[in-house]
């Protein structure tokens, strides 16, 4: 894969950023943000806390609201009106907290969506449910509940669940922050594997191994900025910019 | 004169038990009919409340405030002899219903409110991403777990809705205890109101007793 952004030109982006302002009250998060993704990348975004990652990708599902700019989502404008159900229905997300429904089994979980918003039947839904659910490694566990599972089981039904309506895209806004060390590499394992299946991954995360071994391209922020991007080894291994060095001078000395 | 013959006269008691069941029944019939109106009317309201436009969710707040703040009694004697003045005559049993649906659903709703509330925003934001739309959303993800929250203070409200059913008597419907008042002066013995208050408490203590339990098991939960 192509890993220079300004060679994608030929084929037309899933996510097109032009000129993205998010205001606060009187804290600027994003600055003047321009970012094309292309189908089937990945692209891990890092860059300190409070930096704009997690308000970069939540302005893509419109989780967020842009002050000023435009995101467009597979030709899709990102606003108010029948645009953001489209939207919604090709992005799919992946929470810190994971955020699945306490109140429903794990099958359930993973099946209420297809049959909800797409339609589809209860039957049909469930049994690609237990497919995607014996993908992420939880086929013992359908039948449980939420608050059963350990918080890598819960995010890889997370995952599961994003992935039964069969998204376009997939948003992971910091996947494995939430989680005890030991779960954060089963968690990481299926990420890595989806990534090999040419769904187009925004991931947002303070694992740089990850960064550095999946992504086909790592976008650095701070303040709100993408400072620099670009192929996962050049940018670990030579950053153009001071922000980027220090940045990953710190978090190397940190480990 | 004894204790038992005063107010436990089984004589008494045998012959007015046809009127005080009666009684019993129609406060049953007014509690449910009321609750069943003030829990549907709280919900709407409630999402009036916190998802509608502006102008028309300070309607939703004046509705909560005002019908917290005006006494029952009061609002029953207005509707039963001050509504009529404007043509709107209503039966003892619906003038009742309503005064008694009107106050409750404003308490319903600010239950439901503070259930909704709890309801954290993740779940909204996961739902959302998911592409559900608002109805289904709130139908399938958010009021599921806003209402499991809020069992207990519910139920609590809905005792307090079927003591109230008493102050129906004032507008001259035959409930349990108009039925018990007005044996008890044909048969110069309190006996039926004692009997009266048996059968509220027969209704109620039960329910009072579950509004602990199932808050004690929703604390052990947690």
């Amino acid at each position: 894969m192509s890993q220079n952004p300004a060679s994608t030109s030929g084929t037309d982006p899933i996510i097109t950023m032009r000129k993205v302002e998010k205001h606060y009250q009187n804290f600027h998060a994003l600055r003047d943000v321009n970012l094309d993704v292309r189908r089937g990348e990945v692209i891990a975004i890092i860059g300190p806390s409070g930096s704009g990652k997690s308000t970069l990708i939540r302005c893509i599902n419109r989780l967020e609201t842009i002050s000023s700019g435009e995101i467009v989502v597979d030709g899709a404008k990102v606003e108010e009106g029948k645009n953001l159900a489209f939207v919604r229905a090709e992005v799919g997300m992946v929470f810190q907290q994971f955020n699945l429904f306490p109140h429903m089994s794990v099958l359930r979980n993973v099946a209420i969506a297809p049959i909800r918003v797409r339609g589809i039947p209860k039957a049909e839904a469930e049994k690609r449910a237990r497919q995607l659910l014996e993908r992420v490694g939880l086929s013992d566990h359908v039948d449980k509940y939420p608050d059963q599972l350990s918080g890598g089981q819960q995010q890889r039904v997370a995952i599961a669940r994003a992935l039964a309506m069969e998204p376009l895209v997939l948003l992971f806004d910091e996947p494995t922050s939430a989680l005890d060390p030991e779960m954060v590499g089963e968690v990481l394992d299926v990420m890595q594997s989806l990534a090999a299946t040419g769904v187009t991954m925004l991931v947002v995360t303070h694992e740089m191994g990850f960064a550095r071994r999946v992504a086909d391209r790592v976008v650095f922020m701070e303040a709100g900025q993408i400072i620099e991007q670009g192929a996962p080894n050049d940018l670990f291994d030579n950053p153009q910019t001071d922000r980027a060095r220090a940045f990953l001078s710190a978090i190397m000395h940190g480990d | 004169m004894d204790l038992i013959t005063t107010f436990f006269n089984i004589d008494v008691l045998r012959q007015a038990a046809p009127l005080l069941l009666r009684g019993f029944w129609l406060t049953i019939l007014l509690g449910l009919t009321s609750l069943v109106i003030s829990l549907s009317l709280g919900l709407v309201v409630v999402l009036i409340r916190l998802y509608a436009p502006k102008p028309i969710r300070f309607l939703a707040i004046a509705y909560i405030d005002l019908f917290r703040a005006l006494p029952l009694l009061v609002l029953l004697i207005l509707v039963y002899y001050a509504l009529p003045f404007v043509g709107i005559r209503l039966s003892s049993f619906w003038a009742a219903t309503a005064a008694l649906s009107l106050v409750a659903s404003a308490y319903m709703a600010e239950t439901f409110r503070a259930g909704i509330e709890a309801v954290p925003r993740g779940q909204f934001e996961a739902a959302q991403t998911l592409g559900f739309s608002w109805p289904r959303m709130m139908a399938d993800i958010i009021l599921p777990q806003a209402m499991r929250l809020v069992v207990p203070p519910t139920t609590g409200v809905s005792i307090g809705l079927i003591k109230d059913t008493a102050l129906a008597s004032v507008v001259a419907m035959p409930d349990l205890l108009k039925q018990a008042t007005q044996t008890q002066a044909f048969y110069a013995n309190p006996s039926p109101l004692v009997g009266a208050a048996l059968l509220y408490l027969i209704l109620l203590l039960p329910l009072v007793r579950l509004v602990s339990v199932l808050e004690a098991r929703q604390k052990r939960s947690r």
